[in-house]
């Protein structure tokens, strides 16, 4: 067993750091991705062909029910052996399909409850205006779904980012990949992997404060009574 | 003769196995206003809601304007409408609903001005001050920068009529406008109707229970039972002079 050591830490510490633009911008592009493909997911679902609804919704229950590290094994050392079809995708792409597909379907729903949150007479009035459905979605219903959603989209924000260490697993250099290299290197695991969980923790604290301040905000703007109101069923 | 402006001919609409409407014949002529009056569940604000699009008849056709609302033509034979005929037809027509469905994330002024900037491309200098002429009208120009939410019941509803009017529709229909307001706010609305029916030269459909303003300002009285109209005429020829017994039954329950 050995003791804590501050010179190890000395030592660690830069180290890791230098991991730390890898995981964060993992972290954002994957979520980045997740955000898109979950509209993808919300129109893909709205195809006026029954087979190919059930394909998809199948399909998205199938990504859900199956853990990340296994879709990200399969993308990184399954897919190039696919014929015809595979080719290789380095660590990090492979981890933002991976990590991103995988999200994306629960952000899906996030979406999805938010749509459902505008009353029918929202729609409704849309239509007695003339709006086109292009109009209607852009100017009516979703400023009206997405500012309801964004604690949910917040939390998953930062349940991807306690994820993104999966990488490590495909050799993305994030602070885990680092701290568990410098580890077996030197034979002390104590030091990095504190390092790396107070990091972890320096982060997505932080993060949940700006989310929640995002949220009051946005309700402000939208109107707190009204957003109470529609959340318990009632027409504005 | 003087072409109507909405014509139903024998529309019927129904829901699942409910037949609520059974046979709706039916001409309004421009500036004209009809009150359609009957017990719940009758079917009248179906018939409004067919004219709004919000609902596809079963059968029937519904003419607006000497154009088939639902059916357009392709290849020489009558099919069902899509949305872009929809929208041609139904540009003429504006609504006021019972629960208001104001936007709740636009100001007062954004709510009047939206339609006519985004839909009808108009200029934003003259849809700004057109819509603040129309709030003015129903007595709300110092809530423009307001929020849905900060306004009473009775304000809602008058912005709610001033955010159909800068439409500038030829039809204008209102769904139990005061059925969702507290009763000292009924007031406040029906002076606006009131105003309108009488300075607008559009046609007007209201679907009401407030039987005394309906009488005194409708040109015309529809008694709607069962799913038929079941009585139509002037509001004196269906309120004094109709033998109609369910109509007769339905007017007592009212007055008493």
């Amino acid at each position: 067993m050995s003791n804590w050591s501050w010179e190890v830490v000395a030592e660690a510490f830069p180290k890791i750091i230098d991991g730390l633009g890898i995981t964060l911008g993992l972290t954002l592009a994957c979520y980045g991705f997740a955000l898109a493909f979950g509209f993808i997911w919300l129109f893909m679902r709205k195809i006026p062909i029954r087979p190919l609804r059930w394909l998809i919704t199948w399909v998205m229950e199938f990504i859900r029910s199956t853990p990340p590290l296994v879709q990200l094994f399969f993308i990184y050392f399954a897919w190039p052996m696919v014929p015809v079809i595979g080719f290789t995708l380095n660590g990090f792409t492979s981890a933002i399909l991976g990590l991103g597909i995988h999200f994306s379907t629960y952000i899906a729903e996030v979406y999805r409850s938010g749509i459902e949150g505008v009353g029918k007479g929202q729609w409704e009035a849309a239509k007695s205006l003339n709006f086109s459905k292009r109009q209607k979605w852009t100017k009516i219903i979703l400023p009206q779904a997405i500012p309801p959603t964004i604690p949910m989209l917040g939390n998953y924000f930062i349940i991807m980012f306690k994820e993104v260490p999966l990488a490590s697993t495909i050799g993305v250099a994030g602070i885990l990949h680092i701290a568990n290299s410098y580890g077996a290197e030197n034979w002390t695991y104590l030091e990095p992997l504190t390092i790396v969980a107070i990091l972890f923790l320096a982060l997505s604290y932080p993060s949940a404060i700006i989310i929640n301040r995002l949220e009051k905000k946005w309700n402000r703007r939208f109107d707190k009574k009204e957003a109470l109101t529609r959340s318990k069923g009632a027409t504005a | 003769m003087i072409e109507p402006i909405v014509s139903f001919h024998d529309v019927h609409k129904s829901f699942g196995d409910v037949k609520v409407l059974k046979g709706i014949d039916l001409d309004i002529r421009p500036a004209e206003k009809v009150a359609i009056i009957g017990p719940s569940g009758s079917g009248k604000t179906t018939i409004i809601r067919m004219l709004m699009t919000l609902e596809e008849p079963t059968s029937g056709d519904i003419i607006v304007n000497g154009t088939n609302l639902w059916k357009m033509e392709k290849k020489g034979k009558l099919v069902r409408a899509n949305e872009k005929h929809l929208r041609a037809v139904r540009g003429d027509i504006g609504m006021v609903f019972q629960h208001f469905n104001l936007f709740p994330h636009m100001t007062i002024l954004e709510n009047c001005m939206t339609a006519p900037l985004h839909v009808k491309k108009e200029g934003k200098e003259a849809v700004k001050q057109r819509s603040l002429e129309m709030l003015e009208r129903v007595g709300l120009s110092d809530k423009v920068d307001q929020y849905p939410s900060q306004l009473s019941g009775g304000q809602k509803q008058r912005v709610a009529m001033a955010r159909a009017l800068v439409m500038r529709p030829k039809i204008m229909l209102f769904d139990e406008v005061t059925s969702a307001l507290d009763p000292e706010l009924v007031a406040e609305v029906l002076q606006v109707i009131r105003d309108i029916a009488k300075n607008d030269d559009m046609a007007m459909i209201l679907v009401t229970h407030e039987m005394d303003f309906a009488l005194d300002i409708a040109d015309k009285v529809l008694f709607l039972d069962e799913g038929v109209i079941a009585e139509q005429g002037t509001a004196r020829e269906v309120i004094e002079h109709s033998n109609n017994e369910r109509l007769q039954e339905f007017l007592h329950r009212f007055r008493a």
